[in-house]
């Protein structure tokens, strides 16, 4: 495998044993530009936090190629901020330096110039003393794009990354995403538009808790598809008997 | 005038000298472990580990009688076994935290309760409730200053995880497991500055030192970086404010300091520049950008 692939082996991924993702098997290859797409509880978000090492598997493994899984950028639902807490732009977006700073390290000179770089890639030069409290949906989105940038990771996972934003905020950043494709990085990103997949997503994962197709995008966005997914039950089953695929 | 109400009573008394030094270490430590209290939404947290801290004390009172150091070990010990029980069963169960909080304080607190009536009287319940800052000897000194060096040190060593876990829990799981460590060594050091608390201003208003100063910042700025020092500006004046008034009026120590921190708070709640009352009904002009 290359660095930046990753590989699901009968991988089930879930909350106090009910599974939100169940024995998934495939391969992202390393520079895959891949969109996971699928009906609210179908596992989406599980399935990052899964890759992103902050959700250990119920069954089955994650092969990440070597790759220390605190190396791998992930942006998770803008929804889980904190917007409250009084943090500067320009240290929420420092944060991207953890593994080089981690918890004492000071920031140096070369160090200010990455992040005030990161900043305007994002087109926020000027916000960096602003509170994000006081910023819209669409300019903190950008805000954690430029966390992404500074991590500069070969796994990017983006969850939810143009939910509530207007359409040129969501043009500013595909061009962000395409660059990163460009750069061989591997994307890996949850998304609700499929107009917006279909238009710059080659790869497609469609999930409902099981996969129910991947592959091109094209072929695993079908009526039929949708119809599958969209079908799957919502909530866990509260009476659901141990997995015989598991034993 | 001037002389004889803000210097001679230091100048002239020892004891107001020890009371000074021990709440202005007390307030240099507590001020910002209130922030993150406050900024964490985990204010009634800092109250409801207050009262887990009492059996401890009564304990520590039961071995050794009315021994400050005794009450404080504890006390310390109480305190951590609650704080540390609570953040595992919160971590790794469904319950929340603040009403895992609520079932180990409320038996800390009866247990406590009782363990001091069965032997103390209704002046020594009163003293470990409200503390008394005019009694803080050598001993309890060191403690305090010991408490203030550990807890700003260590505030250091945690402060990015902290912030971190506060604004992005889910950024700070993908890149560091400091988040859970974080917490744990935060609500250790809310306890220790509660056990110093205590000695000062008791287990039922310790918590006020930190809370108030933190409270009364969030008026006056919307950035950490300036509501620290001036949370601690504020914590120094209320409790420099109250040991004044405490000696002027003749009144108890403790309440006198948490009704000056809370005088500062009900002004910063009127005119603090971010978000005051009065500037929400003052209609001003809008700005340009």
């Amino acid at each position: 495998m290359a660095v930046g692939a990753l590989r699901f082996r009968d991988l089930t991924l879930g909350y106090d044993r009910h599974p939100a993702v169940h024995h998934l098997d495939g391969a992202v290859a390393a520079g895959a530009l891949l969109a996971v797409v699928g009906p609210n509880g179908a596992g989406k978000s599980t399935l990052l936090k899964g890759i992103a090492g902050t959700l250990l598997p119920l069954g089955g493994t994650i092969d990440r190629d070597g790759l220390d899984p605190r190396r791998i950028a992930y942006l998770p639902q803008v929804a889980d901020l904190d917007r409250s807490f009084p943090v500067t732009v320009y240290d929420l977006v420092a944060m991207g330096l953890w593994r080089r700073s981690g918890l004492l390290g000071s920031i140096g000179r070369r160090d200010r110039e990455q992040i005030e770089h990161a900043i305007a890639a994002v087109g926020l030069t000027g916000f960096e003393v602003r509170t994000i409290g006081s910023l819209s949906g669409g300019q903190l989105q950008r805000v954690l794009f430029a966390r992404l940038i500074l991590q500069d990771a070969s796994i990017i996972l983006l969850d939810e990354p143009f939910t509530a934003i207007d359409a040129k905020t969501t043009a500013d950043l595909l061009a962000i995403v395409h660059r990163w494709h460009g750069e061989k990085r591997t994307i890996v990103a949850v998304l609700h538009d499929l107009d917006v997949v279909r238009s710059h997503f080659s790869e497609t994962l469609l999930i409902a808790r099981k996969p129910v197709a991947w592959g091109r995008t094209a072929d695993v966005l079908t009526a039929e598809n949708l119809f599958k997914a969209r079908r799957m039950i919502e909530a866990p089953d509260p009476h659901a008997v141990a997995c015989e695929h598991a034993a | 005038m001037v002389h004889a109400t803000f210097i001679a009573p230091f100048v002239e008394f020892e004891f107001m000298r020890r009371a000074l030094v021990g709440v202005l270490a007390l307030a240099l430590s507590a001020a910002p472990v209130g922030i993150f209290l406050m900024l964490r939404r985990m204010s009634l947290t800092g109250d409801a580990m207050a009262h887990a801290i009492l059996p401890g004390v009564a304990v520590g009172y039961l071995v050794a009688g009315f021994s400050i150091s005794a009450m404080t070990l504890g006390g310390l010990v109480a305190g951590l076994v609650v704080a540390v029980l609570a953040g595992l069963v919160a971590r790794v169960t469904a319950l929340k935290e603040d009403a895992t909080l609520a079932a180990f304080y409320l038996l800390s607190l009866a247990l406590g309760v009782i363990l001091v009536s069965v032997r103390g009287s209704n002046v020594d319940l009163l003293h470990v409730l409200f503390g008394n800052v005019l009694a803080i000897d050598d001993s309890a000194l060191v403690l305090l200053a010991g408490i203030a060096t550990v807890t700003l040190t260590t505030l250091a060593l945690i402060f990015r995880p902290l912030v971190l876990d506060t604004v992005d829990a889910g950024f700070l799981a993908s890149v560091s497991r400091s988040g859970g460590v974080a917490h744990i060594v935060f609500l250790g050091l809310v306890v220790v500055n509660l056990v110093g608390a205590f000695q000062a201003l008791g287990t039922l208003l310790g918590v006020g030192i930190m809370i108030l100063p933190a409270v009364s910042a969030r008026f006056w700025s919307s950035d950490i970086n300036v509501m620290l020092p001036v949370a601690l500006l504020f914590a120094i004046t209320g409790a420099l404010c109250g040991l004044l008034v405490s000696y002027h009026a003749d009144v108890t120590t403790g309440p006198a300091i948490i009704l000056c921190l809370g005088a500062i708070t009900l002004v910063s709640l009127l005119v603090g520049r971010a978000g005051g009352l009065v500037w929400k009904l003052v209609p001003r002009r809008h700005l340009e950008a």
